[in-house]
Order: C-alpha cells, then sequence, then structure tokens
C-alpha cells in the first residue's frame, strides 16, 4: 500500500535546492502521437487502418501487413503485468536521483506488449489499468495502476512525478474579482493545496467575494494587477520562490468584433489583461518556479491558463476576445518550450461561454464555476496538458480537429446567417 | 517450401586473436580493430596486401562504417561488409565471408570486431541505441540492456522455477575458466555466496548478472581449406551455420530465441546431435540468455536448462565445458566484440590454441550468438558448428 505523503517540513535555506533534471525526452515523430494523447489524458495506439491491428511501440508502417495509414485510436487500456524490475541504478541523472524505481512488461488485452512504469500498489504478475501520463520531460509514457483504486494511490513517487497535484502544494490564482475564484479556491483546499494566495487588483474597490475566498482554509488575498508590471514583480518577489501552481484566471471580457467597435480602447483592454498580463505573470514568476521543480514533495509543478474556447477559433461575437484568447494561447505555446527544461508544466484549460453579464445574449450551455473548478484539480491530478471545460469547448475541439477550415467557415456566417 | 542449405564446405577458419580487454581506454575503436587484424595477419604470416574481403563489426567507428576504415587502414579489398548486429554478429560475419570465399568472391577475408571504452562513452551509446529503445524503453527507468534483461529474467524464474542459485552456477563456472584466461578483466575467484549477495541492480539482477562493458578486440581469417593447407595453417571447418531475426514476434514476452527455428537443419547440415557437442560457447550477457540458447540449441528441453545447470559441470575440465574464456560474464564485454568472443574462442579450441582453457580433445564446438535488444528482446540470433581441421 502507499505510504501517505507527509507535510513537507520547512525548507532550509542553506541546503542546496535540486537542479531540475529530466528523463529522456527524445522521441521519433510517430511516438509523438502518445504525448498528444497523454496530454488530455486518453489512452491511444496505432491502430492499422487497413487490417485492424493494434501495435506498439509507433512505426511508420504496420508491422502486419505494411500499410501506411495508422490513425491514433482510443484502445482499451487493461492488460496483464507479465513481468518486472526494481531499477536501482541508471546512467540517467533523472532516474539515479529518484531510484529505486519499478517498471514492468505489461500484454494489453488488445495485443501488444508494453515496458512501462508500474505503481507501487500493483501485485506481481496481477491485471493492470494502463494510464498514459505526460513525464517531467513533456513527453507521454505508459504507467500500470492497480485494477481498483487503493487508498492514497496518488501518493505513489511514481505516479506524482507524473502529476501536477495540488496535494501539500501552494497555489496563486491571479484574479479574486473573477466569478470562479471562491469556487476554485476551495477545490483546490479540498484537493489538499497548503496555502492558497489569491491575487486581487485595486484592493480599495470593494469586493463582493473576499468573505467567501477568505472563509476557505489557507487562502490569502495578495495585491495583484496583472496590468501593471510593478504589482506582479512584487507579489513574485514576496511569494516566487515559494509558488507551486501558477492559476491564470484574470479575464477581461466585452462584446463585439472590430466593426462594432469604434476604437481599439476595450481591445486594448483585452490585451493587457488577457495576453501581456500573461506575459509579466511569465516573465515575473517563471524563473523562479522553473528552478525549484525537484524541491521535494513541495515542487514548483504546473502553470495553468484558464482560456477561453474561443482561443481556438474566432467567435464573431467575441471577435477582438477571441482574438486577445488566441495570442494568449499562443504565448502558452511559447511558454511551453521555455519551461520545458525545468519539467514545468503549462495546462491550457479552455472554457466555453461563462454564465456572466458579459455573456448573457448566448444561449445555454454555459459554464458555471464549479465545473472550472472541476476541471482545473482534476486536469492538475491527472498532469494534463490541455482539458476542455463544458460543452461547448468540447465540440469546438471536437469540430477543430474535424477540420479548422470549416469550423471557420461555420464561425463566420455574416449577416444572412 | 525453402531450399536446402548448401555445406560449408572447404572454407578454413584461420588464426584466431583476441587482444587483451581494459576497462576503459584512451584509443579509439579504429585502434582496437587495427591491432586484431595485425594480429590476425601476423598469426597467418599474411600482409594487408594479402586481404581481399574485410568484414567489421563495431558500435564505437561513427561516422566511419567499413568504408572508412579501408582508407584508414590502407586495405583495398574486393569485398566489404559491415555488420550492425552486436551479440549476434560473429557468427553472421563468419557466414558472409564464407560465402564470399566459396564463391570465389574474395580469397581471404578477415573478419574483425573491436570497440573502445570511454568514460561516458557506455551512456551515450545507450542514449542512441534503437528507435524503439529510445521511443519506449528508455524512458521507463533508464535501466539500459540491466532493466530489459531484469524483465526477461523475472518472467523465466516465474515461468520456469529458475532460481538465484541457478543463474550463480553459470556465472561461478564462467569465472573459474577465466582465472584461466590472462586476457580476462576478472581476475580474483567468485563463490555462489558473493554471486548471491551481490549489489541488486535492476532486481533479480545483481552485480554479477552483469557484463563489465569494456574495451577490447576480436578477429579471425577465413580462407579456402587448400589455402590454409598450402600455407600450413591449422585450421577450423564450418560444419552448419544458422541466422534468424525477429522471430516469435507475437510471443509476448521472450522465452525463447530464433535458434528454435532453424536449429533442427543446423544439427542436420553438421550430421552431428548435442551430444556429439565438445563444448559449447553460448552469448552470455545475462545468465538467462545463456540458459535460453542451452534449451534452444537443444541440450535440453524449454524450462530444463536450471536443472541442466545444477546437474552439470560448466568449467574448463567439467562434463559440459560452456564459455571457456570466461565469456562476456568475466572477460569483459567489448561491445560488438562481444559477438566474437566465444567464436574466436571456439576456434582456437578446435585447432589446439586454446592454451590455458583448452578443453582436452576437443574437436567440436557450438558457438551461438544473440543481439540488438530493438525494444523488448533480442531480435538477431546465430549459431555455428565447427570442427577442427587438419594443418
Amino acid at each position: 500500500m502507499t505510504t501517505p505523503l507527509t507535510p513537507p517540513p520547512k525548507k532550509n535555506p542553506l541546503k542546496r535546492s535540486l537542479t531540475p533534471t529530466s528523463p529522456p525526452g527524445v522521441r521519433s515523430r510517430a511516438t509523438l502521437g502518445l504525448t498528444a494523447a497523454a496530454a488530455e489524458g486518453r489512452f491511444m495506439l496505432q491502430t492499422c487502418a487497413e487490417c485492424g491491428t493494434v501495435q506498439y511501440p509507433p512505426r511508420d508502417a504496420c508491422c502486419k501487413c505494411l500499410s501506411v495509414d495508422l490513425p491514433w485510436k482510443d484502445i482499451s487500456p487493461t492488460g496483464t503485468l507479465l513481468a518486472e524490475s526494481t531499477v536501482r541504478t541508471s546512467t540517467n541523472l533523472y532516474f539515479r536521483e529518484r531510484a529505486p524505481w519499478r517498471l514492468g512488461s505489461v500484454q494489453l488485452d488488445a495485443g501488444p506488449t508494453i515496458i512501462c512504469h508500474v505503481h507501487g500498489d500493483v501485485a506481481p504478475k496481477s491485471r493492470v489499468i494502463l494510464s498514459n501520463r505526460l513525464d517531467r520531460s513533456g513527453q507521454g509514457v505508459m504507467m500500470a495502476l492497480p485494477e481498483q483504486r487503493t487508498p492514497d494511490m496518488e501518493d505513489d513517487p511514481e505516479l506524482r512525478a507524473m502529476s501536477s497535484d495540488p496535494k501539500h502544494r501552494r497555489v496563486l490564482i491571479t484574479d479574486a474579482r473573477n466569478p470562479n475564484a471562491p469556487t476554485l479556491a476551495k477545490a483546490l483546499h479540498d484537493a489538499g493545496a497548503t496555502m492558497i494566495f489569491v491575487g486581487e487588483a485595486e484592493s480599495w474597490l470593494p469586493n463582493p467575494q473576499r468573505d467567501a475566498l477568505t472563509a476557505i482554509p489557507g487562502v490569502e488575498i495578495m495585491a495583484l494587477d496583472v496590468t501593471d508590471t510593478t504589482s506582479v514583480k512584487e507579489l513574485a518577489g514576496e511569494i516566487g520562490g515559494k509558488l507551486d501552481i501558477l492559476i491564470n484566471n484574470a479575464q477581461f471580457v466585452r462584446p463585439g468584433g472590430a466593426m462594432a467597435r469604434g476604437d481599439v480602447g476595450f481591445a486594448q483592454d483585452e490585451m493587457e489583461v488577457n495576453y501581456f498580463g500573461l506575459m509579466r505573470l511569465a516573465q515575473a514568476f517563471g524563473p523562479g518556479m522553473c528552478s525549484r521543480t525537484a524541491d521535494g514533495v513541495n515542487s514548483a509543478v504546473a502553470w495553468v491558463n484558464i482560456l477561453s474556447a474561443y482561443a481556438l477559433v474566432n467567435s464573431a461575437d467575441y471577435g477582438c476576445f477571441s482574438a486577445s484568447n488566441a495570442a494568449a494561447y499562443s504565448l502558452s505555446q511559447n511558454l511551453r518550450n521555455d519551461f520545458r527544461a525545468s519539467g514545468l508544466r503549462v495546462m491550457n484549460v479552455f472554457v466555453g461561454p461563462t454564465e456572466d453579464d458579459w455573456h448573457q445574449e448566448l444561449p445555454p450551455p454555459k459554464v458555471l464555476p464549479p465545473a472550472v473548478a472541476r476541471s482545473v484539480v482534476q486536469g492538475l491530478k491527472d498532469g494534463l496538458e490541455d482539458v476542455y471545460c463544458g460543452d461547448v469547448a468540447k465540440d469546438m475541439i471536437e469540430r477543430f480537429r474535424a477540420g479548422p477550415k470549416i469550423l471557420e467557415r461555420e464561425m463566420t456566417k455574416g449577416q444572412q446567417g | 517450401m525453402t531450399r536446402p542449405r548448401q555445406s560449408y564446405e572447404g572454407v578454413a577458419l584461420v588464426a584466431p586473436v583476441s587482444i587483451p580487454y581494459q576497462r576503459y581506454s584512451i584509443e579509439t575503436a579504429h585502434w582496437w580493430i587495427a591491432r586484431a587484424l595485425r594480429g590476425s595477419l601476423d598469426a597467418a604470416g599474411l600482409k594487408p596486401a594479402d586481404l581481399d574481403g574485410f568484414s567489421v563489426a563495431s558500435f564505437t567507428l561513427f561516422p566511419d562504417t567499413a568504408v572508412g576504415l579501408t582508407q584508414h587502414l590502407g586495405l583495398s579489398p574486393r569485398w566489404l561488409d559491415h555488420i550492425p548486429m552486436g551479440g549476434a554478429s560473429g557468427v553472421i560475419s563468419l557466414r558472409k565471408a564464407a560465402r564470399a570465399v566459396q564463391s570465389g568472391d574474395a580469397d581471404i577475408v578477415a573478419c574483425v570486431s573491436g570497440d573502445t571504452n570511454h568514460i561516458d562513452s557506455f551512456r551515450a551509446l545507450l542514449s542512441s541505441f534503437s528507435r524503439f529503445a529510445m521511443d519506449a524503453s528508455y524512458p521507463y527507468g533508464f535501466g539500459g540492456p540491466n532493466a530489459n534483461f531484469a524483465l526477461l529474467t523475472d518472467r523465466y524464474m516465474h515461468e520456469y522455477g529458475a532460481t538465484r542459485e541457478d543463474f550463480g552456477r553459470i556465472a561461478v563456472a564462467q569465472r573459474d575458466n577465466a582465472l584461466k584466461n590472462p586476457g580476462a578483466l576478472m581476475k580474483k575467484p567468485l563463490t555462489l555466496q558473493q554471486y548471491i549477495d551481490a549489489r541488486p541492480i535492476a532486481d533479480p539482477i545483481a552485480l554479477f548478472d552483469c557484463v563489465m562493458p569494456c574495451a577490447g578486440s576480436e578477429a579471425f581469417l577465413v580462407m579456402t581449406v587448400d589455402e590454409a593447407q598450402k600455407r600450413g595453417l591449422r585450421y577450423a571447418t564450418i560444419e552448419g551455420a544458422i541466422e534468424r531475426h525477429n522471430a516469435h514476434a507475437s510471443d509476448p514476452i521472450q522465452l525463447r530465441g530464433g535458434w528454435t527455428v532453424d536449429i533442427d537443419e543446423l544439427y542436420n547440415q553438421a550430421q552431428c546431435a548435442p551430444t556429439d557437442i565438445d563444448l559449447l560457447q553460448t552469448y552470455d550477457d545475462y545468465p538467462v540468455i545463456s540458459m535460453m540458447q542451452i534449451e534452444d540449441l537443444g541440450f535440453c528441453s524449454k524450462g530444463g536448462a536450471p536443472d541442466f545447470v545444477r546437474n552439470h559441470d560448466l568449467t574448463i575440465t567439467g562434463n559440459f565445458p560452456h564459455n571457456t574464456s570466461g565469456g562476456q560474464l568475466s572477460a569483459g564485454q567489448a561491445g560488438a566484440a562481444g559477438g566474437f568472443i566465444g567464436l574466436v574462442e571456439a576456434i582456437r579450441q578446435v585447432t589446439g590454441f586454446a592454451g590455458p582453457t583448452q578443453v582436452a580433445g576437443a574437436t567440436r564446438a557450438m558457438v551461438s550468438g544473440f543481439g540488438m535488444i530493438n525494444y523488448d528482446r533480442g531480435v538477431c540470433s546465430s549459431a555455428a558448428i565447427l570442427k577442427g581441421g587438419a594443418a
């Protein structure tokens, strides 16, 4: 049984923080299909379009019929652990520092044999469920989990190394005025986060959510205005060295595209918050978090952007807001590159239209704060990179994958409807 | 139906040479290969210009191949080969060279393997070993071959009831043999208790299950029997030889190798049975693989190797001489030369050149190769039966 994690002791400032190291991160292009599936928590394998053979490791041709038509399909993740080992010495620094490391060979019911990480609660030669996870090099890897949940199973050191679990970690939520802030803070507290800093701009103005926030254990309201470089830097100086998860929920939204507006005023506000705000946060908090990704139980682990699903494709009614989110999405990809070496994970949560005044004219379904909170916390626990929250966001990504140009044409109907 | 294989009649193996291994070397693979080639030519009384065929196996020549070596070493062969098959490369190099000599494509072929071992070069080699390893095995603990063979060993123990002591018997007997081989890296005796108590590496693999990566080289020459007799050289003949790649691909985990596909043909070609074999050289990167070969080459039934090693003495003077030079487990693994060590020793044995490791009355030897853990199993297998010829 997994030994539950205990709250980490206060850090000794004289001790050297471990420099982050990575597991092997080079993959063939074919194998990046595994990574793409892991980014959204799916278990997929190459399946030959001609003869149906499920194969692994990923190849450039079918090992049964030589077809090169090899789409990735969702596959049943059940199998049997045939053999296992515990590696006690490795020439790779990442595993050397984390030895002993359990691994095994699993025969999937779907056919192929898969070398995988093995959870500590898996019994020898037993039935397992394979989970496709991102490791700290940001690549998809397989991990065998017990068929039935076990107590504290998320505290297994190998599983925790793949996740961004908030348990025992310290979080910053950037905007206390966003309607989702109290629910988000509560969900993080319930998930075991020890300190939850919540940024608040213009603290002299009333914030009707203040009482709800401060009622949550661990919550501390901090002055933070993402449109003000000095404010962001000051907060980073104060808490940047002990921040494990940053959740950027700051958002400025107004309806209208370029032609509906007479000037660039609102668009500038949207860019200031949604795009430059993210950049300011990254420049102030990114380096410190990246240096602390190997810092024990409460190491820096994830950077979360709550984006509009309209980042994927422009929504005419919110044309300029969509553009600012597309900019933020693009910047998040740049951050993935810059955070890659440290293992700090960038998770984007794409949210459909929310139930608030600025989306009043839209028909349902709309996303309520509990759904956002659930998506964020579950995404962190599963170590995801991309999460689609709400029916509209899920519909959007499905249609995007089927054909981005078709989706664009659907979304830009013009006056004739 | 496949056609019957042609015999290797008329082909002679001469001038077996092993350059003593070193744990680390500041020299290059080119240097090690040159020394073995020179040693083999000297033993046969030949000059480099007498060679017209050249076959090379090496992991650490990069960016060179056999092509670069011709200019580097001043050779001008009319037949050239590069064998990237690791532990199976010796017998495969032999098979190809023998056919070249039989057909007249070459008169004298040098088969050479060699690798260097710099500090950290083993880690570098692992990182770029194969695409499947990079994609699907090294990201899982980066245990290298230790972890792969640990998985096979774990399953083998589970299936056939092998114990650590059984594997230990192989390692201990080989250490005993190695103490008689002045070129072996390991110089201290090994007891079964020391084997059992060794530091764990990747359970159930412990320190003495693992080979020591090192630098070294091996070589021999292939020519016609007429040529060997004309030059007064003691030679070995090839009674039969097989290779197989990616056999039993649908086995979920490797408990048998490609030998099982071709073994009957091998004995048929050699017109002999397992009981006629005087000594066996298996590819011993881990004891479990030697056990697999003892089974798949027909010395006992599948799963019978643990019992077989309990009931046989595997030392030079024993009733089943096995890996008489100490094998890789005790002499060291010099990269691709690990695919030659057993073959070169087998040629020495049947030609009476083995000196301190000589098995009395050895006339027929079997040597087998196993190579390339591309993902979860060894893909290449090879085997040959050699016989001593008159000088």
